[in-house]
């Protein structure tokens, strides 16, 4: 028997699909309603009429390392190389609040993204970068309303305007509990800091992007592209939810959130993902919050390249996946793009090996006529076929949400973290059966595997940062940064919007783990119930 | 045959969330009919020794992705030492270069599994070599 006859056709995420789609598949399907073009509602097609032959989308390139001024050089030599936006990435011990001299931190410090513990080393960060020349995306989390405090009191030094600031703060703290999992306090309180954060903006910095909703980490953690879809999504329904009650109006701060999605292995699915993304999007900002103002409805996409697919077994083949994957990313009519390195299961990724990931990028705006027309994929019967399902199936996982009460709800009972669980290890099993196949995993694995090359994480780079945290400590003035501390820890306590007083702890150079701890104390910290 | 189920520690050292590769092996484990325990993120070396020590475990399956494994896994080792649980079987994956395997290799970690690397092989290696040990 052939194995044509035995084998079933599912996408990478398990998702049936035919060996032809016809008009069959899209019966009651109603271009005008459901697709429309691109810049008009629902935005199926595109965010923006003209999409890239307005302007390309974005290539920013996330990076950090070691301390405030090895990555400092490392920006300014990116911005030679004619980039416009940065993307900080941060070390563990700063996700987490813990200062560098915290025995936590030991072996952490700088090795997977940059380490910041106070104002002074978010001032070297920025040293010779003028804050309003650049857009900065900053992923950052749990500590993030105390990392954009550091961010904004850096501009204040810089006598730059805050209602000039450009940039963007990931501040999704759902999607922690749910996998990514750099959580400090439990759900509720961290939604407050999440909801200040925006209403601060929403005043005093404008122009800032205010929540990066990330299904980019659920899908990391193994979930199906409907989950990931359909998490994400609801995600940004809870914060929209949040906010109103914080007393928003949707229109004033919902044109400041943007979305962040994984592009996987699975071509079509991926493109359909991010068409589905902003169909639901605008319907839901529509029709569940009334939203009037296009911009709310508008779901702007960041897009990375899977981590999770590339493979340290015959490292060069990730080139190759990470070329397909940014392709599907710009047929899906994404705003901004990093594609991964090469090297990246095995380490951070050498310079050479960031450069290639960021060629591929041009190579394909330049060079294949992808960007001339808008969402070239709009009306391929399968391609729409699978926007549909994949639109069906995230509402049919908001129905089992909103059944729980809410996104919040559903964490706390652990539904979206199951869900996730099961679909990981199924696609495990589906790989040990070798029903999917991943070359030089478990397929083609024969042939000499040339080695690359790895990056050096100094380790001398714990000490400098903890000799710098002693001098801080003793040069400041310490009575100003207890009393500042006091009335964070007092305010806590209270319903104010916490923003000024972080600000305040941040100005007299209090440090990340010692703001964290003041909010830990009052606030207490998240236990994830284990299970597997 | 009256076989004495394998009791295994899934830890997860360090700070990074990274559970994915944790929770399918775990999950694996307990298919394979072993009692498995798992520890959780962001487990300290003392955590994860005492954790062992007072579950009477067999093996030690650590997990990480952050790249600290070269400051974690030789404290691990000491403490696994010091509390004389010589007879625990500790190996390890995640993203784990090549070129510290040597290393790690001559404190006490069994073997060290690279990302990708197939769930029965890693479960037999469990197996034989807890098998062999009790010989």
């Amino acid at each position: 028997m052939s194995q044509a006859k035995r084998r079933e056709f599912t996408t990478v995420s398990g998702h049936p699909v035919k060996e032809i789609y016809t008009a069959e598949e899209l019966r009651g399907f109603n271009p005008e309603l459901d697709l429309n073009f691109p810049g008009r509602f629902p935005f199926t097609r595109g965010v923006y009429p003209d999409m890239y032959r307005g302007r390309l989308w974005t290539m920013r390139q996330f990076a950090g390392f070691g301390t405030a001024e090895d990555t400092n050089r490392h920006f300014r030599y990116l911005l030679e190389e004619g980039q416009t936006g940065l993307s900080v990435a941060f070390d563990y011990p700063t996700l987490y609040g813990y200062d560098s001299d915290n025995p936590l931190s030991q072996g952490e410090v700088g090795r997977c993204g940059v380490a910041i513990d106070s104002l002074a080393d978010m001032e070297a960060l920025f040293e010779g970068i003028r804050l309003n020349r650049v857009s900065t995306s900053m992923t950052t989390n749990a500590p993030a309303s105390i990392i954009w405090a550091m961010y904004l009191a850096t501009a204040e030094k810089q006598r730059v305007a805050w209602k000039d600031l450009t940039g963007t703060i990931q501040n999704d703290i759902l999607k922690e509990y749910i996998a990514q999992k750099t959580y400090i306090y439990p759900p509720r309180p961290a939604m407050r800091l999440v909801t200040d954060i925006v209403s601060f903006a929403t005043r005093f910095v404008p122009r800032w992007n205010t929540i990066s909703i990330s299904g980019y980490h659920i899908r990391e953690a193994g979930s199906t592209a409907a989950q990931e879809l359909a998490f994400t999504l609801r995600d940004g329904i809870e914060y929209v939810e949040y906010c109103r009650r914080a007393g928003l109006e949707v229109d004033d701060f919902a044109p400041r959130f943007s979305f962040f999605f994984d592009i996987h292995n699975d071509f079509f699915e991926e493109i359909a993902k991010l068409r589905a993304a902003r169909r639901i999007w605008a319907r839901v900002m529509q029709q569940r919050f009334n939203a009037r103002d296009p911009r709310s409805q508008r779901c702007r996409i960041h897009s990375q390249t899977a981590g999770v697919s590339l493979t340290a077994q015959q490292p060069y083949n990730n080139v190759v996946r990470v070329a397909l994957q940014a392709l599907a990313a710009v047929l899906g009519g994404t705003q901004s793009l990093h594609t991964n390195s090469l090297d990246e299961t095995l380490s951070l990724p050498t310079q050479d090996s960031v450069r290639l990931a960021l060629r591929t990028q041009q190579i394909i705006a330049h060079e294949t006529g992808v960007a001339n027309t808008v969402d070239p994929l709009g009306g391929s019967y399968m391609v729409e076929a699978l926007t549909n399902e994949l639109e069906q199936a995230c509402l049919d996982y908001f129905s089992r949400i909103d059944s729980f009460g809410g996104m919040i709800e559903a964490i706390e009972q652990g539904f979206p973290q199951r869900e996730i669980q099961n679909a990981s290890y199924e696609f495990a099993k589906l790989m040990e059966r070798g029903e999917k196949l991943i070359v030089g995993v478990n397929a083609f694995t024969s042939g000499d595997e040339a080695p690359v090359e790895i990056l050096e994480i100094d380790d001398s780079i714990c000490e400098r940062q903890c000799g710098k945290l002693e001098k801080l400590r003793a040069s400041r003035d310490n009575r100003r940064v207890e009393e500042n501390l006091s009335k964070l820890d007092k305010a806590a306590r209270g319903r104010d919007n916490l923003m000024p007083f972080i600000l305040d702890c941040v100005r007299s150079y209090a440090t990340l783990g010692e703001i964290c701890d003041t909010l830990r104390a009052v606030f207490s910290e998240y236990q994830e119930p284990v299970s597997f | 045959m009256n076989e004495k189920r394998i009791r295994i520690l899934v830890a997860k050292p360090g700070l990074d969330g990274h559970d994915r590769g944790a929770k399918v092996i775990a999950r694996a484990f307990r298919d394979a009919g072993m009692e498995v325990i798992y520890t959780g993120l962001r487990q300290t070396p003392e955590q994860i020794v005492n954790a062992a020590l007072q579950e009477d475990v067999d093996a030690i399956g650590l997990s990480i992705l952050s790249g600290a494994h070269m400051h974690l896994f030789p404290r691990i080792m000491t403490l696994v030492k010091e509390k004389s649980m010589d007879d625990v079987l500790v190996f390890a994956g995640g993203i784990i270069p090549d070129r510290d395997i040597p290393r790690l290799k001559e404190i006490g970690i069994a073997e060290v599994f690279p990302p990708g690397s197939p769930l029965q092989q890693i479960v037999d290696f469990v197996k034989t070599s807890i098998r062999t040990a009790d010989l």
